[in-house]
């Protein structure tokens, strides 16, 4: 009968019907709230000029709002190092080091995809407030997940991450290959946050809480080896992320939404959604579910790491079209960052926050200059239209290839010792096939970056008849906004392989800790 | 007498949530892949309720609220994409929608 579930359970009433709200340290919150009302204001006050703001105001804003964002995280550093990781909001939300540096990379995501958008927009006469908005929320959602400390908040701020970018991946009116890159993007994102959710529910049958810190004491005190629904949730949720972070076998979206997404989007896309995406990843593998727990999942992370970084370079190598290819080694670049995430433990965790810092850079960067070579329009992305390219817009050409250069991993780039870091925090764990691994993927991945830059440079080394005064009219000036974009990109990406003392060591200081909530 | 236990109602969101994972991966309407998607959230619901009730804890029935408006806003940005795209041709179908390949 029905009797097991539908019997009354007795529900304690308490004296006191006075519902008590936990305490909240509002400053603490502080990147989530600049972000979030940031993107309602900018909304409010356009709405308020009515078309009378110029068409920079809406790029300088979204500027100003992620700055004051990324300004707020020194202050909330120096408290941590100081009186240790926290816990808000009756332990819903954490304040670790680890948030803070995700928080950090979201924020110059969107700094750079901003000022790139900027130039876009006028370009394709798209000119609106809404980008940014949308922008600015979807960050929000980022910044949520990386501070989460409850399964459920992880998964709202997956969805408003999400919810915004399948806005923003559809929202080139003009070009129907951006609503097909939409749909798709949205489809296959509910359908891996479907399972996402379910793996929550699993862990939450098998744990009888949502909230980390309660599922880490629980499975301290109440050894779970071998159980078939922690795993299943284990399974869905691993499932789930991997679909965020674009991670073979679960990549099919990536290319698809990469190629048809207006391109300073693409960027943002690979820059700080995925970056999102991995504090999700580290949040719940390494850092709740790790140490003996560590030896049920690692498998699985393996076998996707692995894939990743093989599937996702030979297939970037077989492309024509310039964003796929990008998409495709955004994927070979996750499968390294997924390294970081096997090994569980401290030096990987850093390992991968220093590739996702450096990585932020590296793709916003390429897909701007993508973007501005894509001309009016923003279908000219075929190998063909690179040809000559480093006659006729030779700085550009040379932006893209030092670019290029360190997502192959030259050194001098942050791009080398990023790849080094992760392949380091293997070895020290002694997964030595994964390092190999992972140097076959880098050299692999070297021919495609080297293939864009010779048909950059030596036009007719492909010979298919495109003179280079064909493939490139003459030029047109870099948006000033994209220019400063580039040059931000540029100088990161050779200061953090020149000297990354400063950055390393707080990546090494930002370490995740979950801490109880003490109420 | 069959006793109704939570074990039942897990393995019917279980099948639920197959039923919505490969009608999502077969069908090609997109309507209907989005109907596909609420059936793995309701299953999902499901079993966070069951599991709510044979913990005895509020907690897992408090998250199907969380994942009622998070359907919902999926919903409504789904629409909103496939409007916009019936707006410039005649369907929608997964297979009209296959621009980009390789």
């Amino acid at each position: 009968m029905l009797s097991v579930i539908l019997q009354d359970t007795p529900i304690p009433i308490s004296a006191n019907p006075v519902i008590e709200t936990p305490e909240i340290v509002w400053s603490s919150l502080a990147p989530h709230l600049i972000l979030i009302l940031g993107g309602i204001l900018l909304l409010t006050l356009v709405s308020l000029l009515r078309g009378k703001a110029p068409s920079w105001f809406h790029a300088a804003w979204t500027v100003v709002v992620a700055g004051a964002a990324l300004g707020s995280l020194w202050p909330l550093w120096s408290r941590v190092q100081e009186d240790g990781p926290q816990t808000l909001i009756a332990g819903a939300v954490g304040l670790d080091g680890f948030s803070l540096f995700v928080t950090g990379i979201i924020c110059v995501s969107v700094i750079l995809s901003a000022l790139l958008l900027e130039g876009y927009l006028r370009r394709e006469n798209l000119v609106g407030p809404e980008w940014y908005v949308l922008m600015l929320l979807s960050a929000s959602g980022g910044v949520i997940m990386a501070s989460a400390n409850d399964l459920i908040v992880l998964f709202i701020g997956l969805e408003i991450l999400s919810v915004a970018a399948y806005v923003l991946a559809s929202m080139h009116s003009r070009r129907i290959s951006s609503s097909e890159a939409g749909l798709k993007y949205l489809i296959l994102g509910a359908f891996s946050s479907a399972f996402l959710l379910y793996g929550i529910a699993m862990t939450y049958g098998a744990t009888g809480s949502t909230n980390l810190v309660r599922i880490q004491q629980f499975l301290v005190d109440t050894v779970l080896i071998k159980n078939g629904m922690l795993l299943a949730g284990f399974a869905f949720m691993i499932v789930g992320l991997g679909f965020k972070v674009a991670a073979v076998p679960f990549h099919f979206w990536a290319p698809d939404v990469y190629q048809g997404s207006p391109t300073p989007i693409s960027g943002y896309m690979a820059s700080g959604i995925k970056a999102a995406g991995f504090a999700g990843f580290i949040r719940v593998f390494v850092v709740t579910f790790g140490g003996t727990y560590a030896q049920q999942w690692r498998p699985m992370v393996y076998a996707l790491a692995v894939l990743s970084l093989l599937v996702g370079a030979y297939m970037a190598l077989i492309q024509t079209n310039v964003k796929r290819m990008l998409a495709y080694s955004s994927i070979a670049h996750a499968g390294f960052i997924l390294i970081g995430v096997t090994v569980a433990t401290d030096k990987g965790t850093s390992a991968a926050l220093f590739y996702l810092l450096v990585y932020a850079f590296m793709v916003t960067g390429s897909f701007g200059v993508v973007g501005i070579i894509g001309r009016e329009g923003d279908g000219k992305h075929s190998l063909d239209d690179y040809q000559g390219l480093g006659k006729t817009r030779p700085g550009l050409a040379l932006i893209f290839a030092v670019f290029l250069l360190a997502q192959a991993g030259v050194p001098f780039t942050g791009g080398f010792l990023s790849k080094f870091y992760v392949i380091n925090a293997a070895v020290a764990e002694e997964q030595y096939v994964l390092a190999v691994i992972a140097m076959v993927s880098a050299v692999i991945a070297a021919y495609l970056y080297l293939r864009i830059i010779v048909s950059m440079y030596f036009a007719g080394a492909d010979d298919h008849g495109v003179s280079p005064e064909m493939a490139n009219p003459p030029a047109k000036k870099v948006p000033a906004g994209a220019a400063i974009a580039l040059g931000i990109a540029v100088f990161a990406t050779l200061w953090l392989g020149i000297v990354p003392d400063t950055v390393t060591s707080v990546a090494n200081e930002a370490v995740a800790r979950l801490v109880a909530f003490q109420g | 007498m069959l006793e109704l236990t939570e074990t039942w109602y897990l393995v019917l969101a279980s099948l639920i949530f197959t039923i919505g994972a490969v009608g999502l991966l077969v069908r090609r309407n997109p309507l209907v892949m989005f109907m596909c998607v609420e059936l793995m959230l309701n299953a999902t619901t499901l079993t966070f309720v069951t599991f709510s009730k044979a913990l005895n804890d509020v907690g897992g029935q408090a998250s199907v609220f969380f994942v009622l408006v998070v359907a919902a806003a999926e919903v409504v940005v789904g629409l909103g994409i496939i409007v916009a795209i019936l707006r410039r041709q005649d369907n929608a179908d997964a297979d009209d929608l296959s621009l980009m390949r390789g």
